[in-house]
């Protein structure tokens, strides 16, 4: 017990320093910086969920860019005022409930301070774009995983071309292939750090319970977890529609952090960024996923001045490193470790 | 029939059903052209330690896919304590009371031997996966109660000195016994050992029937076991069934089988002989 209470000390210690740290780099940083410090929030909420359909439940998914593209464009829907709106949709007419639906509106009629109606409608923006993306996620898994998900890596793929092909035609709802630019740059530093300790909250937790031990039951031999009573196909879907959720949620973010989205901008290299983010940290470590977002998205940035050689020369760059990861560490960097204070402990009682 | 017989006669089957815990009613299994299992009859009373032999490919796995629902019979029924399972789906069938280990060893590589049989307790739980982030109280509760009861049967079979370790790192027979230990923790009414004894020296087979014995008293077990290892069959068995291509050619007490110049013919013959030498 006095172990559960020092870890959770030492977290709250933890997560007060990340937030001192955050207030300095607020205050020190330029902007650049900062965006790449709110990109491997992001990064980081994307891996950690699609680690745990993927690393911690075993089912091979590759539609996490359609996932964050519903989070994205619902969010953005819910964000952007109406008159921006107005002005924004030329291919087609847009509809005219979504015309005047304004999230953060909505609160100014609730609260009188606006910038609180402003968060308050972001925070509603963001959870709704997990939402939808987690009803997509039931959607498609239910008839998918009743086959026994063999088919879930080709079936998700085609569902993120769907996606994008829906929304480059549903111009009303949309405005198509255009995209939506301006959108309000809500998801600040302190909004992506948050939602991001949120996930990891939500998913060590369910992680370390029993459903996560049935999680990864199924993982590691469907057969045996159906014999010793677990429903594998209730815990897939379950597993797969969390995942969705924490998708859409880091697909909302982008479109705060970033301001510009279009179709094209969700295709496959999304989803390969995300799958390798996984991979290079450890399938079925959370903390591999963490540690791998940092390092691949300041990668990834450092990159970027090679492209000016030659176009794609980053990307080229950037799978040899991850394939020299891969060679090195089969099993990433983390293989399916995790930190925990207890490691930190250990060796100084052993003295 | 009168109304008055009928009901004299649903009272008898009534009567009779508890205390008969499986009941196989002309179990068939087909697979394309091949028939696994032909109408096969089995009564297992409650109690009793009844054993599945025949040679190799007999059909005796597929049985037990069929008892715990990853095959459905081609034909025929199947009933746990008069209650009719044809057809359910294994996590079911599980909570029902039923629990079974595997020819070829089935652990969670990912997880450790505590873990392992702590899944065991997972499907009596009353908490929902939404409660875990929340820390309600049912949740710790349900998760002391799953580590207490999995330590407990880890002890009870020996295998509380590696609880925190990977379960496939374990020596072969720990592996078989995890499996055991990771079966009584869903707390069956039923257990179905599919060779048990399979890869194990004497001394460890000869352990493994009195644990048999003895987690049949303390659990108030039903057991149903395949095995080929004769000595285990015979000295722990008090009804055996033999299978032979899917068809039952005996049934009997072990005296009987022994003296069954069918099976004689069919299997124990060689298997005798084989056992003879070692
Ligand atoms: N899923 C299946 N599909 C096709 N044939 C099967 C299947 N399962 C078992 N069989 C066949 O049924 C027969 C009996 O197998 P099995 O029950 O494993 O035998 P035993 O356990 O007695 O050695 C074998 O011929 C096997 O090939
Ligand atoms: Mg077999």
């Amino acid at each position: 017990m006095t172990g559960a209470r020092r870890d959770c000390l030492l977290n709250v210690l933890l997560i007060g320093l990340l937030f001192f740290l955050l207030h300095v780099a607020e205050q020190q940083l330029d902007a650049y910086s900062i965006r790449i410090l709110s990109l491997v929030a992001v990064n980081a909420i994307l891996a950690v969920s699609l680690n745990l359909i993927y690393g911690f439940t075993g089912m091979f998914s590759l539609g996490h860019a359609g996932f964050m593209a519903i989070g994205a464009y619902v969010c953005a829907l819910l964000i952007l005022s109406p008159a921006q709106k107005e002005s924004m949709w030329i291919l087609e007419e847009i509809q005219p409930w979504l015309a005047h639906l304004s999230a953060p509106q909505l609160f100014a009629g609730l609260f009188s301070d606006p910038d609180m109606a402003r968060q308050l409608g972001f925070l509603c923006a963001v959870s709704l774009g997990g939402l939808a993306a987690a009803l997509c996620g039931i959607v498609i898994a239910l008839p998918v995983l009743r086959l026994g998900g063999d088919y879930l890596g080709i079936a998700t793929l085609g569902f993120a071309e769907i996606i994008r092909v829906l929304i480059v035609n549903a111009a009303s709802l949309t405005n198509g292939s255009l995209g939506i630019k301006g959108i309000p740059q809500y998801a600040t530093l302190w909004w992506n750090y948050g939602w991001l300790l949120f996930t990891l909250y939500v998913i060590v937790t369910l992680l370390r319970s029993s459903t996560g031990a049935a999680f990864k039951a199924v993982r590691d031999d469907e057969i045996a977890a159906r014999v010793m009573g677990v429903n594998t196909f209730y815990h897939r879907v379950l597993s797969f529609t969390i995942g969705a959720f924490f998708a859409g949620v880091g697909g909302a973010l982008t479109a705060a952090l970033i301001s510009t989205i279009d179709p094209k901008m969700f295709n496959f290299m999304l989803t390969f960024n995300v799958l390798m983010i996984v991979v290079a940290g450890g399938l079925g470590s959370i903390t591999g996923s963490v540690i791998g977002s940092v390092v691949i998205t300041v990668m990834l940035e450092l990159l970027r001045p090679v492209d000016s050689f030659a176009p794609g020369t980053r990307m080229v760059l950037f799978s040899l490193l991850l394939l020299g990861i891969i060679l090195f560490r089969r099993k990433g960097l983390m293989g399916t470790r995790e930190f925990s204070w207890h490691i930190l402990f250990r060796p100084r009682r052993q003295q | 029939m009168s109304a008055a017989s009928e009901r004299v006669h649903m009272r008898e089957s009534l009567h009779a059903a508890p205390s008969l815990r499986l009941e196989l009613d002309a179990a068939t299994m087909r697979f394309g052209g091949i028939t696994a299992v032909s109408a096969l009859d089995m009564a297992i009373p409650r109690g009793l330690i009844a054993g599945l032999i025949g040679p190799n490919g007999a059909g005796k796995t597929t049985v037990f896919n069929m008892i715990t629902g990853f095959y459905t019979p081609s034909s025929g029924a199947i009933r746990f304590n008069g209650r009719a399972i044809t057809g359910l789906a294994p996590h079911r069938i599980c909570k029902y009371g039923i629990a079974r280990t595997f020819q070829n060893i089935r652990l969670f590589s990912g997880l450790s031997a505590l873990q392992n049989v702590m899944i065991g307790s997972y499907l009596r739980r009353k908490s929902s996966w939404w409660m875990a982030p929340l820390q309600l109280p049912l949740v710790r509760r349900e998760a002391k109660a799953s580590f207490e009861q999995a330590m407990h049967l880890l002890e009870r079979l020996d295998l509380a000195d590696v609880a925190d370790q990977p379960a496939t790192a374990l020596p072969y027979g720990a592996q078989r016994r995890l499996e055991i230990a990771r079966a009584l923790a869903t707390q069956p009414q039923l257990l179905l050992l599919d060779e048990p004894a399979a890869g194990m020296n004497p001394q460890e087979s000869a352990e493994l029937m009195d644990l048999i014995r003895g987690i049949r008293e303390d659990f108030d077990l039903t057991i149903l076991l395949i095995e080929h290892d004769m000595k285990v069959v015979m000295g722990v068995c008090a009804h055996i069934w033999v299978l032979e291509y899917g068809m039952c050619i005996a049934e009997g007490s072990p005296d009987a089988i022994r003296g069954n110049p069918a099976v004689i013919k069919a299997y124990l013959g060689e298997e005798y002989d084989a056992n003879a030498q070692d």
